[in-house]
């Protein structure tokens, strides 16, 4: 079958800033992000929409950017973990990270991280199990689930 | 893993979408929110040429109240669904469903219409769809149809919509006094139903069966068991009946077909039948 593949000009604000390019339309956003645009915070886990170690905050919901094409993403809003910080004042679900030692390897950590925000912007104070559930999407090889909850715990008693 | 090369076009509206299915045929595929679409594409199990990309028709991502029924646009997200103040007055049990779809994530992106519309056994909206007498309205060349769910699902992975219609609505019926519970089991949190079994009780009671067959079922036995007079456990103890449960790594179908019962019977008790 023979495909007249035609790029598509996009254009995307991540963190605030304006980008615009050519992609395939097969472009995945996650390798939209790491490769062109170099934001490496957004993980590869697995590949298959499992893990959420990709997810990224599109036009303010944390969504899974290994299932969404770049295209989709024309003219939306993209957050990465390297855009959460205000300057060097890291975000509360950052900070509650460090505090409660949120993390292992951090392989999970900015997946984790983009998917908390999100919950506590859908549920500002939500009790340990709305906690668990809210980061059902997100897998931690190292599997130190108590302390990502404390810290999540911990953003939503501090911001 | 990257999908094989297609060609994007966008519809603009969904006169739009039907002419793109029409221009492209057979090598075309409509995309809502990619969320089955995309892995198939990334495993190659589905390799369209063309992807008709409807996620921006934002006047089928709204949910209203219909006289009667409560119409749900095709793109409304999972969890707009859930969160949706009409359907958890109205409707809870299709609200609650939505909510145990997937992970938070998949809920952004993933639309009841490509739910539907994708066939899947396995999926939690169709067998409530199913269960409530749920209307399907269909958009094509010839204009607007409305398909009831009991003639939706035709089999693995096919519906009756054809290659040059749009799922533009999802009607269900306003509920607000039935008794209902949906059963999902599964073996991880964010996992697809193992099995799953719906029970809607408005006068008569309704049960449905997830991944119990190559379509979502109505477990006619149980409705006919405690339509005789039947005790809620003699009622659950038929639910495998007539069905054809799939085997895999999570399950026998004999495993399945334990699991239909005894989720029927919680489904049953929950909904108070
Ligand atoms: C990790 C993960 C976990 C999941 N877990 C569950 C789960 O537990 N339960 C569950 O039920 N689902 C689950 N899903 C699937 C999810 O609900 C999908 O969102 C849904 O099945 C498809 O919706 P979509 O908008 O993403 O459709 P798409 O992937 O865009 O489309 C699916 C199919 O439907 C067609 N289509 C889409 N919209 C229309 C329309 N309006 N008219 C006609 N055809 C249309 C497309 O052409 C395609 O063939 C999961 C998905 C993922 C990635
Ligand atoms: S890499 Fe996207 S969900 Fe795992
Ligand atoms: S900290 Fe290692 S995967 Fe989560």
């Amino acid at each position: 079958m023979a495909i007249a593949v035609v790029n598509r000009r996009i254009e995307v604000t991540v963190n605030g800033k304006a980008h615009v390019d050519e992609v395939e339309p097969r472009t995945l956003l996650i390798q939209y992000l790491r490769e062109k645009l170099d934001l490496t915070g957004s993980h590869v886990g697995c590949d298959t929409s499992n893990c959420g170690a990709c997810t990224v905050l599109l036009d303010g919901v944390s969504v899974k950017s290994c299932t969404v094409l770049a295209v989709q993403a024309d003219e939306c809003a993209v957050t990465t973990i390297e855009g959460l910080a205000d300057g060097d004042t890291f975000h509360p679900v950052q900070q509650g990270f460090v505090e409660k030692h949120g993390l292992q390897c951090g392989y999970c950590t900015p997946g984790m991280i983009m998917a908390a925000v999100s919950l506590l912007d859908e549920n500002p104070h939500p009790t340990e199990q709305e906690i668990r559930e809210g980061i059902e999407g997100n897998l931690c090889r190292c599997t130190g689930y108590k302390n990502i909850v404390d810290a999540i715990q911990w953003a939503a008693e501090n911001s | 893993m990257i999908p094989a090369s297609f060609e994007y076009v966008r519809a603009e509206s969904v006169d739009h979408a039907v002419s793109l299915l029409q221009e492209h045929g057979e090598e075309a595929k409509l995309l809502a929110g990619g969320h089955s679409l995309l892995p198939l594409m990334k495993l190659r199990l589905a390799q369209p040429g063309v992807l008709i990309d409807i996620g921006r028709l934002g006047d089928l991502a709204n949910i209203r109240d219909d006289g009667d029924m409560v119409s749900i646009g095709a793109l409304t997200h999972h969890a707009q669904i859930e969160h949706s103040p009409l359907l958890r007055q109205e409707c809870p049990v299709v609200s609650h469903t939505a909510g145990q779809v997937g992970d938070l994530q998949v809920r952004h992106r993933g639309t009841i219409g490509g739910s539907v519309a994708h066939g899947d056994s396995a999926s939690d909206l169709p067998t409530v769809l199913l269960a409530v007498d749920a209307v399907m309205v269909a958009h094509g060349p010839e204009g607007t149809r409305e398909i009831p769910a009991s003639d939706f699902f035709t089999g693995f992975w096919e519906t009756a919509l054809t290659d040059v219609e749009l799922l533009t609505t999802i009607k269900v019926p306003k509920l607000p006094n039935a008794g209902w519970s949906y059963q999902k089991f599964n073996r991880r949190a964010q996992d697809w139903a193992i099995v799953g079994a719906v029970a809607v009780k408005n006068g008569t009671t309704r049960v449905g069966l997830t991944n119990m067959g190559s379509i979502p079922l109505r477990a006619t036995a149980v409705e006919a068991a405690l339509q005789a007079g039947a005790s809620l456990s003699d009622a659950a103890a038929v639910a495998a009946e007539g069905t054809n449960a799939p085997a895999d790594v999570n399950g026998s179908a004999a495993y399945r077909e334990h699991l239909a019962r005894v989720l029927v019977r919680r489904a049953l008790e929950e909904a108070g039948s």
